[in-house]
C-alpha cells in the first residue's frame, strides 16, 4: 500500500509533535492511522521545508507495528528532503527488530561502555512528597496523599494532613495528622513541635505545655501511643 | 497624584479598626497628605461619629456607586483640617450593595486627586472585606496583644496573601506594658513572631482614646496623649520616615499608675 498523498485529509494538529533534543530532532507520532501521520508528516516536513533541511531525526512511532516496507519508504523519503532519520524509538518489540535490520538505532542516548559494565544503581528513588516554603496561617490547609514538607511555620488555626509523614522546618503550633490512611509508621517532626493536636494513623495527642526552650523533636507511634522524643542523631 | 489605597483590616471585631482609620487619616492630613476615608462597613457605620462627621452626612458610598451622585458631593471634607475627607457608608443597606469592582472603579476616580485612600474595612472575611481588600496597594492589620484577635489577624493575613495583595503590615494596638510585665498579654515580640509580617505601629492603650472618640475628635488631632504620638508616628512610617517606636513601657503617665492600681487590686 502506498501512501494517498493526493487527498486532502484532516490536519491532526497534537499527533506530531517535534522537539529539539541534544541528537537532533525528535517527532512524536500519537495515535492514528500509519498512512495519515505519514502524510500528515510529509505535509508538515515540505511546509517547513528550510527547518527540517539537513535535520537528523528520530522518531518515536508509539506501539506501532511498523515493517520493513513503511520503515524504508520512511527513510527514503525523509532523505529525499535531505533529512537523515537515525533512530526509530517503539514499545513494540517488532518494529525495534525491523529497524535495527534497517540499520537504525531504538534508543536515542547511546550509553556509555564503561557504565554498562559497572551497573550497580546508586540512585534512590524516594517517595512522594509536596514541599511549601511558606507559613501556614489559620484557616489554611495542605493536604496530600504523600509526605508533606513545610520550610516554615504552622501557625495554630493551620491544619497539614498528610498520607505519610510531615516535616515542619519552623514551628509548628496547628492541627497536624499524619498517616491519615493508617500508614502506622509516619512520623511528624518539628524544630518546634507544640501542635494544637497532632494525630498519627488515627491516634489523637494534644502537646503538653511547653516548659524551657524548644527543641527539635520528633513524633511516632509508641506501643500503640504518640510519643515525641527530642531529636538526638545518636539515637538514630 | 497618584493615591496609595490603603486597607484596614483585622478580621476580628472591636479591635481598633475605625478608631485606626480615624487617627491615621488625620495624622497624615496633618503632615500635608490628601486624604479621603471610606467606610466599608455598609450596614453598620461608624467612622462618621469618630470623625465627628454624622451630622454633615447628605450621600453616601452606596449613593455613588448606583449614580445617585457625583463622587465629589459624598465626599465630606473636615473643617479642621481641609484635606480630609470622608465617604461614608449607607446604614440602611448591606454589605452586598456594593461589589469588589466598585470600590476598584471608585478607587481608580480617586486616584488622581488624593495622596491617600484609607479604607476601614468591616470585621469578618466576607463581602464587606471582599470589597475593602479588592482595591488595596497596602494592607493594615490592626490586632490587640490577645490571642483570639492575633489569631483571626493570622487569618487576614493569609487571605491577603492568597489575594496576592501581600505581605501585609501589622499594627499593634491597645497595648498594655504592665499586662505584658506580669505576663498576662502577649508582647510584641510574641504576636511578631507568630505574624511574621513588618511590623508599622504599637498604639498603647489609653483612655484619651475613647473620650476623643465619644467627642468626634481622633486623638490625633491633639499631639498631647501616648496613643496620638504613637498613630503620628504610624503615619510617618506610612510616609517612609524612620521613625523608632516609643518605649511604651517607660512612662509615668496614668498607664504606670493604672498599672499599679490594677496590681495592687490583683494582690
Amino acid at each position: 500500500m502506498k501512501p494517498d498523498l493526493g487527498m486532502i485529509r484532516l490536519k491532526q494538529p497534537d499527533s506530531i509533535q517535534i522537539k529539539g533534543i541534544r541528537e537532533g530532532l525528535l517527532i512524536t507520532l500519537g495515535e492514528g492511522d500509519w498512512h495519515d501521520i505519514f502524510a500528515s508528516l510529509m505535509e508538515k516536513i515540505t511546509e517547513k521545508e528550510k527547518f527540517f533541511q539537513g535535520a537528523k531525526l528520530a522518531m518515536d512511532v508509539g506501539n506501532r507495528i511498523l515493517h520493513a516496507a513503511d520503515l524504508g519508504t520512511l527513510r527514503d523519503r525523509l532523505a529525499d528532503k535531505n533529512i537523515i532519520l537515525w533512530a526509530i524509538l517503539s514499545n513494540s518489540p517488532v518494529t525495534e527488530l525491523t529497524a535495527q535490520d534497517l540499520g537504525l538505532a531504538t534508543r536515542i542516548s547511546v550509553p556509555k561502555p564503561e557504565r554498562i559494565i559497572k551497573s550497580i544503581e546508586s540512585s534512590i528513588p524516594g517517595e512522594d512528597a509536596i514541599f511549601l516554603r511558606k507559613t501556614i496561617r489559620s484557616g489554611f490547609k495542605v493536604v496530600s496523599n504523600g509526605h508533606i514538607i513545610i520550610f516554615g511555620d504552622v501557625n495554630p488555626g493551620g491544619e497539614i494532613i498528610a498520607g505519610g509523614s510531615v516535616i515542619v522546618w519552623g514551628r509548628c503550633q496547628g492541627v497536624v495528622q499524619a498517616g491519615v490512611d493508617g500508614d502506622q509508621n509516619a512520623t511528624v517532626c518539628a524544630l518546634d513541635l507544640n501542635p494544637t493536636q497532632l494525630r498519627i494513623a488515627g491516634i489523637i495527642a494534644i502537646s503538653p505545655k511547653r516548659k524551657g526552650k524548644p527543641q527539635p523533636e520528633v513524633a511516632k507511634i509508641i506501643a500503640g501511643q504518640v510519643v515525641a522524643e527530642t531529636w538526638n542523631p545518636k539515637s538514630r | 497624584m497618584n493615591a496609595k489605597v490603603v486597607t484596614i483590616s483585622s478580621g476580628k471585631g472591636g479591635v481598633g479598626k475605625t478608631t485606626t482609620s480615624a487617627n491615621l487619616a488625620v495624622a497624615l492630613a496633618q503632615e500635608n497628605q490628601k486624604v479621603v476615608c471610606i467606610d466599608g462597613d455598609i450596614g453598620l457605620r461608624n467612622l462618621d461619629v469618630i470623625l465627628g462627621l454624622e451630622n454633615r452626612i447628605v450621600y453616601d458610598l452606596v449613593d455613588v456607586v448606583e449614580g445617585r451622585c457625583r463622587i465629589r458631593q459624598a465626599m465630606i471634607r473636615d473643617k479642621r483640617l481641609p484635606e480630609l475627607f470622608l465617604i461614608p457608608a449607607a446604614q440602611t443597606r448591606d454589605k452586598s450593595a456594593v461589589s469588589p469592582s466598585d470600590m476598584i472603579r471608585l478607587c481608580e476616580e480617586l486616584k488622581d486627586e488624593m495622596d491617600w485612600i484609607i479604607i476601614d474595612s468591616p470585621a469578618g472575611i466576607e463581602r464587606g472585606f471582599r470589597n475593602a481588600l479588592a482595591p488595596a496597594d497596602l494592607v493594615l492589620v490592626v490586632t490587640n496583644p490577645e490571642v483570639s484577635s492575633v489569631r483571626d489577624a493570622d487569618r487576614i493575613i493569609g487571605l491577603v496573601e492568597a489575594e496576592e495583595k501581600g505581605p501585609a503590615q501589622l499594627i499593634l494596638n491597645r497595648v498594655n506594658p504592665a499586662l505584658t510585665k506580669r505576663g498576662d498579654m502577649l508582647s510584641t515580640d510574641d504576636v511578631l513572631e507568630l505574624l511574621a509580617i513588618k511590623l508599622i505601629g504599637v498604639i498603647p492603650e489609653d483612655e484619651s482614646v475613647i473620650v476623643a472618640s465619644n467627642r468626634g475628635q481622633p486623638v490625633s488631632f491633639a499631639n498631647n496623649s501616648k496613643a496620638g504620638q504613637a498613630f503620628h508616628n504610624t503615619a510617618k512610617r506610612m510616609l517612609g520616615e524612620e521613625v523608632p517606636f516609643m518605649d511604651i513601657e517607660a512612662n509615668n503617665g496614668f498607664i504606670n499608675k493604672l498599672a499599679k492600681m490594677m496590681k495592687f487590686r490583683g494582690d
